[in-house]
């Protein structure tokens, strides 16, 4: 081998528009490159002739007899071939708007792109849709190649239109193409060699642009992040395995676990076969490492140094596509994986549909369709680490999985939202959190369920104390630890110094909220049932517990409740009796993102408590990984 | 070691804890040549010296006899745990493919018979994608249905290393921890981490062996090298392809095709 050829092998993906010539530029490449097996060109040859259809280029990636048959690249092949410089895996990806999902795959592996558009077409539908892809998927190297350049008389005035329709979507959506080159794959002008076409272009050959892009190397200057992928134990020893995914982790570093705040020093950087004196894992590397204390950390968890943490946050934005033929809808619910951590979402709200071929934003969307664009906002039970995609390109985007499939992936975006491991700290200085040493899922396999709030909101009369006290009672028979906290045992003690003032309301409402993240965390079930006109009451009720709260908005409107008033509260409040009741002379605002409806105008009282308690049911169960009991691996 | 060997070390070791830790039971496919002798020695680094799941050798009988020989010493010397699992004979596979294709189909059908009796729901297989067309098409994680077969033209999307890890009862997946290496980064890191290997891939009388399938269908190919070095060497320079040795990749133009799409590796 050449002793100056780079040693890493680039990845280069091949995309755009179908029939714009992606298969005839690789296999052009590969031959120009003298990249063919013997015999291989012949034996393409011989098939054409069988089949009585004139000699393609392209027929050399095709290995699938199903593709031969249709002429198109179904799924994404990878070849490898080298230049003088180094060594290449060419992906190619196909260009159907069907196949989105092949294109993604491949793309995904890619260091480098090369964008095909036919110089007679122009920038088509799916320039643009595999453009925007590449956006999403992070890539930062492109070339763009305007094949077919013969078709047009090698016209320089023709490329520089194309170039220009192509270089403005390009930068609408913030990518950067490297290089712009006019080609002819069928006769490899512009590929390796320059040919005699187009003299007018100074600029570099394909190869001569491919050559000068670089490997993706893993970020060591980034903030550490070690997600944990297994724990291992063997002869006395407990060994968290993992990949080192940013930054640069050492023996002796105190490391920090999110979400559980414990703390603990690496002892040791565990190698096998034997390597004395290894002190440190760069990013990139898969390692095992030794603890100082015996902490509690399982998969999923990750570790950093004290500074630089990542986020906690139970919701998260994300700019998402999706694939599977089943839409996404406001308040599915899927599962998300990011790193090795794994986690249940509902869908809160889908923000923006974007659209890949004009990047108009549309609001108010109900569902997300394959092959879309999208805004989403989804909702955690827990609190997660996070990072943004924009501070940490490997763990900061999650695939989106949907019973058994993957159907879809998206980039993290936390501009709007805080970081609630900042929130939960008390003012006082001198207050620190206890890491306790018994922790959720401990309690939740004690109990056999977790702990959670329930927080009923709605007008007075709209059957939020019915419901309470039916849901109450069928939960407790189900053998979970559920209680009820209402006006009868919260205003006459903890809150009996508090009248109905807009700022005593206020003021009841965050101690209702304190006390139920105290029931939550000590592993109770906690419905509340408290008009709670407020919304900004609620968000912060939400706040002193972010990843137990659940909003259920017990809906029915002031004509049906004032004309149930059960207690005759409304006829006092219409007779100047009572002041500042809500509905009538005090505002109540219904919850905007509900965790749930009920509507109690439309169902009967017994069809309601069935929402409910199907609803805490679902969200207070074990995980199926709780379930098993030792979730440490021991290897014999 | 090269960066670009580490780099292919490590995301190897990625992919083989992340089957570990996802799907129960495992198992793993060691037909005891270069490459899933390689991989082998990847879950032994994966897994600090230790191989947490059977090795399975589906065997036709048909093996040279240095193949079973280095096993037998492999075996005895890594204290292995292997799986020698016996294929249907011939007689019972479809009389209308052609010899060598029949023959290949023994090791389709002992797979299935495999799956069935231990039950696993991945297999850990060293294929690679520069091998062959089809099996450049692979996914690191390939589900497979009930009977085992492949669905090439509807394969799960697969990115930023989350692989599909979950099936219905009944299907297992194929797990191909070495997909993105080549013939020559097998090579390499073989010499460098001095993995034990068949000396059948030496020149002797100025033939090697290749890649190495049943004695009745597979044949060596003219060469001189006589060591790893020369190897190297060699396949830096040669374009004759690796499986060119394999009777069964020839027969017709997509005999390969019908057998990977019926489940063979």
């Amino acid at each position: 081998m050449d002793k100056n050829k780079i040693s890493q092998q680039l990845g280069v993906v091949i995309v755009g528009h179908v029939d714009h010539g992606k298969s005839t530029l690789i296999g052009r490449l590969l031959n120009d490159t003298n990249s063919l097996e013997d015999g291989k060109i012949d034996e393409i040859k011989g098939v054409c002739e069988r089949r009585g259809v004139p000699f393609e280029w392209s027929f050399v990636l095709d290995a699938f007899q199903a593709e031969r048959d249709q002429a198109v690249t179904i799924d994404t092949t990878q070849i490898f071939f080298s230049s003088d410089a180094r060594d290449y895996v060419i992906i190619d990806a196909p260009g159907h708007r069907e196949f989105l999902k092949n294109m993604i795959s491949g793309a995904s592996q890619a260091d480098a792109a090369v964008l095909v558009v036919d110089a007679d077409e122009g920038v088509r539908e799916q320039t643009r849709r595999h453009a925007y892809m590449l956006h999403l998927l992070g890539m930062k190297q492109i070339a763009v190649v305007i094949n077919k350049m013969d078709k047009v008389n090698y016209d320089p005035e023709v490329f520089e239109n194309v170039s220009r329709d192509c270089q403005h979507y390009l930068e609408s959506i913030g990518l950067h193409a490297s290089y712009i080159i006019p080609i002819a794959a069928r006769d490899g002008d512009m590929l390796d060699i320059r040919g005699d076409n187009m003299l007018w272009y100074k600029g570099k050959t394909l190869l001569g642009a491919l050559d000068s892009f670089e490997v993706h190397s893993p970020s060591i200057a980034r903030p550490l992040r070690f997600p944990i992928q297994d724990v291992y134990r063997f002869d006395e020893k407990r060994i968290l395995v993992g990949r080192v995914e940013t930054g640069i982790l050492r023996k002796g570093d105190t490391l920090f676990f999110s979400p559980t705040n414990e703390k603990a020093v690496v002892t040791s950087i565990e190698s096998w076969p034997l390597k004395r004196g290894v002190v440190e894992a760069q990013a990139g590397q898969s390692v095992g490492i030794t603890l100082s204390e015996p902490i509690f950390v399982e998969r999923g968890h990750i570790a950093s140094h004290e500074k630089n943490l990542p986020m906690l946050s139970n919701v998260f934005q994300t700019n998402l596509f999706w694939l599977s033929e089943r839409p996404l809808k406001v308040g599915n619910t899927y599962r998300v994986r990011y790193g090795t951590n794994e986690a249940r979402v509902s869908v809160q709200s889908i923000d923006t549909l974007v659209d890949t071929q004009d990047l108009k934003k549309q609001e108010g969307a109900s569902e997300v369709q394959k092959n879309a664009v999208a805004e989403v906002t989804f909702r955690a039970r827990d609190s997660l680490p996070i990072d943004p995609y924009k501070d940490n390109d490997k763990l900061g985007r999650v695939v989106v999985y949907e019973e058994y499939d993957v159907v879809g992936g998206g980039l993290i975006n936390m501009d709007n939202y805080p970081d609630q491991r900042q929130m939960g700290q008390p003012k006082s200085e001198n207050i620190y959190k206890v890491s306790h040493s018994v922790n959720p899922d401990m309690r939740a396999k004690m109990f056999g369920h977790y702990g959670g709030i329930f927080w009923l909101t709605g007008l007075s009369g709209s059957g939020k104390s019915t419901l309470a006290v039916a849901v109450e009672q069928a939960v407790f028979k189900r053998g979970k630890n559920i209680y009820v906290l209402d006006g009868d045992n919260v205003r006459h003690g903890l809150n009996a110094d508090l009248g109905f003032s807009p700022e005593d309301r206020t003021e009841n409402i965050r101690r209702i909220g304190e006390v139920a993240a105290l029931q939550a965390n000590a592993g109770v079930i906690v419905l509340s049932a408290f008009i709670s006109p407020y919304q900004q009451d609620r968000d912060r009720a939400r706040m002193a517990a972010p990843h137990h709260f659940h909003e259920i908005y017990v809906k029915a409107d002031l004509e049906t409740c004032e004309g149930r008033d059960p207690k005759g509260l409304y006829k006092k409040a219409r007779s100047g009796e009572i002041k500042e009741f809500t509905g009538i002379d005090s505002p109540y605002e219904p919850p905007k993102n509900p965790d749930l409806v009920v509507d109690t105008k439309i169902n009967d009282v017994e069809t309601c408590v069935s929402q409910i308690v199907d609803y805490i049911e679902a969200n207070v169960q074990l995980d199926k990984k709780l379930a098993a009991e030792e979730k440490i691996h021991v290897l014999k | 070691m090269s960066q670009h060997l580490d780099d292919l070390e490590a995301k190897s070791i990625y992919i083989i804890r992340e089957a570990y830790a996802r799907i129960n039971p495992v198992g793993m496919l060691w037909s005891i040549g270069k490459d899933s002798t390689a991989m082998l020695w990847l879950v032994r680094k994966a897994f600090f010296g230790r191989v947490p799941f059977p090795l399975v050798l589906l065997d036709t009988g048909m093996e040279m006899d240095e193949v079973y020989a280095f096993r037998d010493m492999l075996t005895k010397e890594w204290d292995l745990d292997v799986i020698s699992h016996p294929c249907p004979p011939e007689e019972d596979m479809d009389q209308t493919l052609p010899p060598a294709t029949r023959a290949a189909m023994r090791k389709t059908e002992g797979l299935k018979t495999l799956l069935n009796e231990h039950q696993f729901k991945g297999i850990f297989c060293g294929i690679r994608r520069d091998e062959q067309g089809l099996r450049a098409k692979e996914r690191v994680f390939s589900p497979r249905s009930m009977d085992g077969s492949w669905d090439f033209k509807d394969q799960p999307p697969e990115f930023w290393d989350q692989y599909k890890t979950e099936f219905p009862e009944g299907c297992h997946v194929r797990i191909h921890p070495i997909l993105q290496w080549t013939e020559v980064d097998i090579w390499k890191y073989t010499q460098e981490q001095d993995i034990p290997l068949c000396d059948l891939y030496y020149a002797r009388d100025g033939m090697r062996y290749r890649s190495l399938g049943e004695k009745n269908i597979t044949k060596p190919v003219p060469s001189t090298a006589s060591n790893i070095d020369e190897i190297i060497h060699e396949l830096e320079t040669t374009k004759t392809s690796e499986r060119a040795g394999r009777a069964m990749d020839k027969e017709t133009e997509d005999s390969f095709e019908k057998l990977r799409s019926q489940g063979y590796m």
